[in-house]
């Protein structure tokens, strides 16, 4: 076969795979050639998780496949039990998750972290009821730290982004210390509500199986405030300086974090898959100075690709208060896992 | 009217094959104000929803309705996976007790409304079982009323699922998956009432 595909109008999607409904279950494979040294899979399931499972509460969190690093790249000592991958873009189904979650309980309970998008509270939920029949004590945490969307009765919420990865972490700490389900349930409550994040797309991430970007911007057009999966922003403009993106998503960002008093931040600054690391080093200097305005300490920082949206070009920026320096601690604290 | 088992695996086969001549179609929809995989996912649901169903040699309702959940469930994803197979789980559940067919698409709208948190007027699948359910009371379901519940969808501002995210730019789009289930009734028209 010819390694190209012809998408809709004719435009070839150049991507190295075999072929595009093939794309999820062989880079599972790969994962697992490559880390069988402490990460296995689950038989007839998309389900990656730590071979050894110390006895604590464990951590599962999935979604659609698209955004790797996550999730599968956050498992292991110290993070999450188990990854559960759905199709691209699409989350995984209530039985896979309930694989795991069966798989990840040593008697302790399992936490499930999930990220506000509703396929992905829907499934989680559906499995969550399901394991519970079974007799499996299960919560979940659900992360909204995109600003970008407004929380009303009109939308489906704000939605879950880059900064679920902060929340992996910290909890993930917490539960390797042996922290009890109902207590890392709290905790990660409040942890949500100190986490806010703004993404801005330069281009669109193409669905192997579709073919196409989601959707299309002009040579010199940007978009402010996109999802993971290339859900439009809230303002379209000609593309600016980093100088400038810094300006706007620090401001929007700061004044959201700025409503508890906050004296110390974590920052994040991650890539959507086709951004080079030196401009998100361009970006995070910018930010840096843009914050010399606040009256802030930056007590952790994290650059690099985490929660990706396939191809897409972009960045996003977390914000996260760190008053609590329990937080800043369990960030800190050493991983076993392959993409931290 | 009854929806015997042979009756239910007909119109389920029926919905697979329109499922997969308009797979592009529904995507296309998808990407207008979602994220543009609603005609793969449910394409490939709907063709695990064939395999589980000709594995039935004697179909018995709430058993050919109880296969298609289970295969829905486990092969869509996304919102559409639990949405569908919660309509088709209680729509079993009730074929223990009747089979009628008004009250068994009543018990499924029933299942995705407690699933989705959805109403009528949200911009949602909803928007084609509400009237749809309504027109079964009536025993006047046609494909006329099946498309107007279908491009009713277009002028409402979506409030629920990711097209809720669009917002403004949701008016003027048809709902793709209030068009897939206008699919599901048409064949339920073509291959049960007719």
């Amino acid at each position: 076969m010819v390694p190209v595909f012809k998408a809709k109008e004719d435009k070839i999607m150049k991507k190295i795979i075999n072929h595009p409904s093939q794309v999820v279950d062989e880079m599972l494979k790969g994962m697992l050639y490559a880390h069988s040294d402490f990460l296995e899979g689950i038989d007839e399931t998309r389900v990656i998780i730590e071979k050894d499972k110390q006895p604590t509460v464990g951590l599962v969190s999935g979604g659609g496949s698209g955004h790797e690093p996550a999730h599968a790249g956050f498992v292991g000592e110290g993070m999450l039990r188990a990854a559960v991958l759905g199709e691209m873009f699409t989350s995984p189904t209530p039985d896979q998750i309930l694989e795991a979650i069966k798989a990840s309980d040593t008697g302790h309970g399992v936490l499930l972290i999930v990220k506000n998008y509703t396929g992905d509270v829907m499934n989680f939920d559906m499995a969550k009821e399901m394991a519970e029949m079974e007799d499996i004590q299960v919560a979940s945490v659900l992360v909204d730290d995109d600003i970008a969307v407004e929380d009303s009765t009109y939308t489906a919420g704000k939605r879950g982004v880059a900064g679920t990865v902060l929340v992996h972490k910290i909890l993930g700490h917490f539960a390797h210390e042996g922290m009890a389900l109902n207590d890392l349930k709290s905790l990660g409550d409040a942890l949500v509500t100190d986490i806010h994040t703004l993404g801005v797309a330069l281009s669109g991430a193409t669905v192997p199986e579709v073919g196409k970007p989601g959707f299309h911007l002009g040579e010199s057009e940007m978009e402010y405030g996109v999802g993971i999966h290339g859900e439009p922003g809230y303002r379209r403009d000609t593309l600016k300086p980093s100088r400038e993106i810094a300006k706007e998503l620090t401001g929007k960002l700061m004044s959201e974090i700025m409503t508890k008093k906050t004296k110390k931040i974590g920052l994040l600054v991650n890539g959507l898959g086709a951004t080079p690391l030196q401009e998100l080093y361009v970006f995070y200097n910018d930010v840096i100075e843009e914050l010399a305005k606040y009256d802030v300490e930056i007590v952790f920082n994290k650059i690099g690709d985490f929660m990706t949206s396939i191809d897409m070009t972009g960045l996003s920026l977390t914000v996260i208060r760190l008053d609590d320096d329990k937080r800043t601690v369990a960030l800190e604290a050493p991983v076993g896992v392959l993409n931290w | 009217m009854e929806l015997t088992g042979d009756k239910a695996k007909a119109w389920l086969l029926n919905f697979e094959a329109k499922i997969q001549e308009h797979k592009a179609y529904l995507s296309d929809l998808d990407q207008a104000i979602g994220d543009g995989d609603h005609g793969s996912n449910m394409a490939r649901g709907t063709e695990a929803v064939k395999v589980n169903l000709e594995k039935i040699a004697e179909p018995e309702t709430a058993e050919v309705l109880k296969q298609a959940a289970m295969a829905l469930i486990s092969k869509v994803g996304g919102a559409s996976g639990p949405l569908y197979g919660s309509a088709f789980m209680q729509m079993a559940k009730t074929a223990k007790e009747t089979t009628d067919i008004h009250e068994l698409i009543e018990a499924g709208l029933e299942g995705i409304k407690h699933r989705g948190k959805a109403d009528v007027g949200d911009k949602t699948m909803v928007d084609t079982w509400a009237p749809v359910v309504e027109a079964l009371a009536k025993d006047a379901l046609t494909n006329e009323a099946i498309t107007q519940a279908v491009d009713a969808t277009k002028p409402l501002k979506a409030k629920k699922g990711r097209a809720s995210y669009v917002g403004e730019r949701s008016i003027g789009a048809l709902d793709p998956g209030a068009v897939s289930s206008g699919y599901l009734f048409t064949a339920l028209v073509e291959e049960v009432l007719q």
